[in-house]
């Protein structure tokens, strides 16, 4: 006998009938489990929000006073008649992949992941389910990610040869995640690092909840670039070319995404470097978790979906196509 | 070939001019005579000859990697260039080496010497002993088309600052029909007697495109005018008996255009004459009819008879065998009607008029009847300037028609390469036959890179139907097509072909009703094909 589905698929987003609630929806409902802070996932105007204890600071510093119940990972909930619990998703600090559970089916909609320690986030946990849900951001052979200590070396090398070359390194990153990532591989002994104020709001808060950071000073209008001498500035790629980074003079610019790996895009962004780190899994990373959670049901979404779907499909899996709202969006988005 | 790569990556991580030429300089100074030989060939356009397809590349990279073909198809126009694919797509070296650019190229010879198997193998070995980058420097080196943001302009001026030589001399150096087989980098760059080969062309002037009125230019009377004619431009090079007919792409194109050997008998050797080349039937034929000897290295006799060309010249660059570039264009044109006068009309050589005016005003509606004349606009000159090399601001400016348009309805998307990779670029147009839109042209430029990021996404969720990588797309959105000339053509679906099509406004105020039609464009053919 066919049995309804645990997940279904709206026009607001993903929904369980067995529980009455919405993951990461994207129209207003009454009650969303969020996966975790990125703005396309926690959107506002929801009446009552679930989310790790660990996303939660981000997300009222987000979203305001909003009604937020919070879980630690592991922990178990019941709603309705299914029973929720929230998984380590690697991606930033406090996302989580969640697991529903109805009548001894499970499913697991993992948001954004990435298997790689960032010694930032905690590590991802594969969890084995009946069906998972997963994104496709780099679901191409073409995206196999360096090692982490390969990159923190181009970044700093880089850092370097600006300054001997007279420039103020400008490196531009996603306020939530990237950037806190990127502090803890720039090496603090080459000069001090200046933060944009959309990322040091985000340290901030990422700091009042135990996570260590090196030390960073916040731009502002008296801010001279002369009295931090060897200086690094952090922004979000949206101040570049703003009067705002007029104030560092001659600038090397830089961009920390999974995109750099392409050379067409390192050059419609024209900036002067493009590192290859994201905070998504690559490839291998894709194939790994997928196999790790021994789901038979794959459905995909958010990225190279028909083509990543056909993959999993030669591979003996019964895998899907999830259409969401912003396929449009995903190759230029700074926070892959 | 571990310095070429870094060379590579120092060009392309940079955006400005000194730091590319800095770097090629450096390279230049350092690297093996051999290798700098042929990093001068690869920046002038000289390449090994191709020796492995493109379609068995992708299949050994798929079977190489252990991915089925199809997943790497359908990543190449993601990635959006085949050698930087291949690169990204095989997993990493096994072991790599540290062989130089000149042994990669000479390996790449030798395969057009062994049976396919043996391709293959060296291939596959070569491509584990490669780090990325490496690698699609070594798939460039295979697929050709070798653009990486170094023109043959920039090359020759870190040449000259790694040499101490003068920037033009290197140029003309560069210039001519040689390859790394038939010359050295001493004989090319060093040697002293330059003058060696009788075929080597001067470096074209090229003028800008005139933007401001014409009154900026200053007085009428210092200026001299032509038609622009709608051809080929070319050099024509008398010398020694024998002649040389150059692209201003620098190819050598004389035995396509064979009706030009004769020039020989009329023109005294010592001649270097830059003009036009024309189809001709007593007057100059329509583009259209050039199209068919474009690309033909042979021509069969019917064509020679359907469409001869002629040198319809405009300048002298060398008189009696002396380089006579610097004296004034008024002197210089002055001995080119010397050299002209009195052909008979079967000569190959024919003089292109100047224009009687007598101001501004007057030239202005001379412009506006250059479609009459079968030529795109006019030229101005200016009478005393020298003829420069390369496009250079000042003396010589373009002052072209203003494009034909019609307004379109996008009904195809199709991403772009390189850099516009992941973006809809390339989109076909149609106009209205009765309720039916009728595809009559492609165009991908014309659009700043916001409206072709609002375009992407708006195909990503409008899409209809996929044909590989083609998406129909939901007939809505109408662009003002400009283009400079229309034929008949009778392989297309529409029986027009345009020439020149871009996307010159996207008309959001005009909904899809109101596109033109085919009668309009058949209008458009009557009056100006």
């Amino acid at each position: 006998m066919a049995r309804d589905p645990i997940l279904t698929f709206t026009d607001k987003g993903i929904y369980c009938p067995a529980g009455d609630f919405f993951i990461d929806p994207w129209r207003p409902v009454d009650r969303a489990l969020i996966t975790h802070g990125h703005a396309d996932h926690a959107r506002p105007g929801h009446a009552r929000y679930l989310a790790t204890d660990l996303a939660a600071p981000v997300m009222r510093h987000r979203l305001g006073d909003i009604c937020l119940e919070t879980i630690g990972y592991g922990e178990k909930l019941n709603l309705g008649s299914a029973l929720v619990s929230f998984h380590p998703a690697g991606h930033v600090p406090g996302s989580a992949q969640i697991r529903v559970e109805v009548a001894g089916e499970v499913w697991v909609a993992s948001g954004d992941y990435k298997l790689e320690d960032d010694g930032l986030s905690t590590p991802f946990e594969p969890v084995r389910c009946h069906s998972f849900i997963t994104e496709s951001t780099f679901g191409l052979p073409v995206f196999r990610w360096q090692a982490q200590k390969d990159v923190r070396a181009q970044i700093n090398d880089w850092w370097r040869a600006s300054i001997a070359d007279g420039k103020t390194p400008l490196l531009g990153a996603y306020a939530l995640g990237k950037a806190q990532r990127l502090l803890r591989l720039l090496d603090p002994e080459i000069g001090p690092i200046l933060t944009h104020g959309a990322v040091e709001n985000t340290n901030a808060v990422l700091r009042t909840q135990g996570i260590d950071l090196p030390d960073t000073v916040l731009v502002t209008a008296e801010t001279k670039i002369a009295d931090h001498p060897g200086a690094l500035v952090l922004a979000t790629p949206s101040a570049f070319g703003t009067p705002w980074a007029r104030k560092f003079g001659a600038v090397s610019t830089g961009f920390a995404s999974g995109w750099m790996q392409l050379r067409g895009v390192r050059r419609r962004r024209a900036a002067d470097r493009g590192f290859v780190i994201s905070d998504h899994a690559d490839w291998e990373g894709l194939n790994a978790a997928i196999r790790g959670t021994r789901a038979e049901n794959i459905y995909v979404t958010h990225g190279y979906m028909d083509i990543f779907t056909r993959w999993l499909n030669s591979q003996g899996l019964n895998a899907q196509v999830i259409p969401t709202e912003f396929e449009g969006e995903t190759l230029d988005e700074a926070e892959a | 070939m571990k310095d070429f790569a870094r060379l590579f990556t120092r060009i392309d991580q940079s955006t400005k001019t000194t730091v590319k030429v800095a770097a090629l300089a450096e390279f230049f100074a350092t690297a093996s005579e051999e290798d700098r030989l042929w990093t001068i060939a690869l920046f002038s356009g000289r390449r090994p000859k191709r020796a492995v397809t493109t379609t068995r590349l992708r299949e050994w990279a798929a079977e190489q990697a252990g991915y089925p073909l199809w997943l790497f198809e359908e990543a190449y126009p993601i990635v959006g260039d085949l050698a930087e694919t291949i690169a990204l797509f095989l997993p990493s070296a096994t072991e790599e080496t540290n062989r130089g650019l000149t042994h990669w190229i000479n390996m790449l010879r030798g395969l057009s010497q062994v049976d396919e198997p043996a391709r293959k193998s060296a291939v596959l070995a070569a491509w584990d002993e490669l780090d990325t980058t490496q690698r699609f420097l070594f798939n460039k080196l295979i697929t050709g088309g070798f653009r990486i943001g170094i023109s043959q302009k920039l090359m020759t001026r870190a040449l000259a600052q790694a040499t101490g030589k003068d920037e033009a001399e290197l140029a003309h150096r560069l210039m001519g029909n040689w390859s790394p087989d038939d010359t050295t980098y001493h004989a090319l760059i060093e040697a002293d007697d330059p003058s060696a080969d009788a075929s080597r062309p001067y470096p074209f002037y090229l003028a800008y495109g005139l933007e401001e009125a014409p009154e900026t230019l200053g007085a009428p009377d210092d200026w001299r005018a032509e038609w622009k004619w709608d051809g080929i431009r070319g050099q024509l090079i008398l010398r020694g008996g024998a002649h040389f007919t150059w692209s201003r792409g620098e190819e050598l194109m004389t035995d396509r255009f064979p009706e030009l050997a004769r020039a020989v008998d009329f023109v005294p050797s010592g001649t270097v004459l830059d003009g036009e080349i024309l189809a001709w039937d007593g007057a100059p034929m329509s583009f259209n009819a050039l199209q068919k000897r474009i690309g033909r290295k042979t021509v069969p006799k019917s064509l020679l008879r359907d469409a001869p060309v002629i040198l319809y010249a405009y300048d002298l660059l060398e008189d009696a065998g002396t380089d006579i570039r610097a004296l004034p264009f008024a002197e210089r044109r002055a001995r080119l009607e010397g050299l002209l006068r009195n052909l008979p009309d079967d000569a190959p050589l024919r003089l292109s008029p100047q224009l009687d005016f007598s101001g501004w005003e007057a030239l202005r509606h001379l412009r506006e009847s250059a479609r009459d004349a079968q030529a795109e606009g006019l030229m101005l000159k200016r009478a005393d300037s020298p003829y420069l090399s390369g496009r250079k601001k000042g003396d010589w400016w373009k002052w072209k028609l203003d494009p034909l348009t019609i307004d379109a309805v996008m009904i195809y998307a199709q991403q772009g390469h390189g850099r516009r990779a992941n973006l809809f670029t390339d989109f076909t147009f149609a106009v209205w036959k009765g309720n039916e839109l009728v595809p009559f042209t492609k165009a991908y430029s014309g659009l700043t890179d916001a409206e072709f990021r609002q375009i992407t996404a708006w195909v990503r969720k409008n899409t209809l139907q996929r044909f590989g990588p083609v998406r129909q797309v939901t007939p809505e959105h109408v662009f003002e097509i400009a283009f400079e000339g229309i034929h008949e053509s009778p392989r297309h679906k529409s029986g027009v072909a345009l020439r020149f099509p871009r996307m010159s406004r996207w008309r959001k105020d005009k909904p899809v009703q109101e596109a033109n039609t085919l009668e309009d464009l058949n209008e458009m053919l009557r009056l100006y094909g």
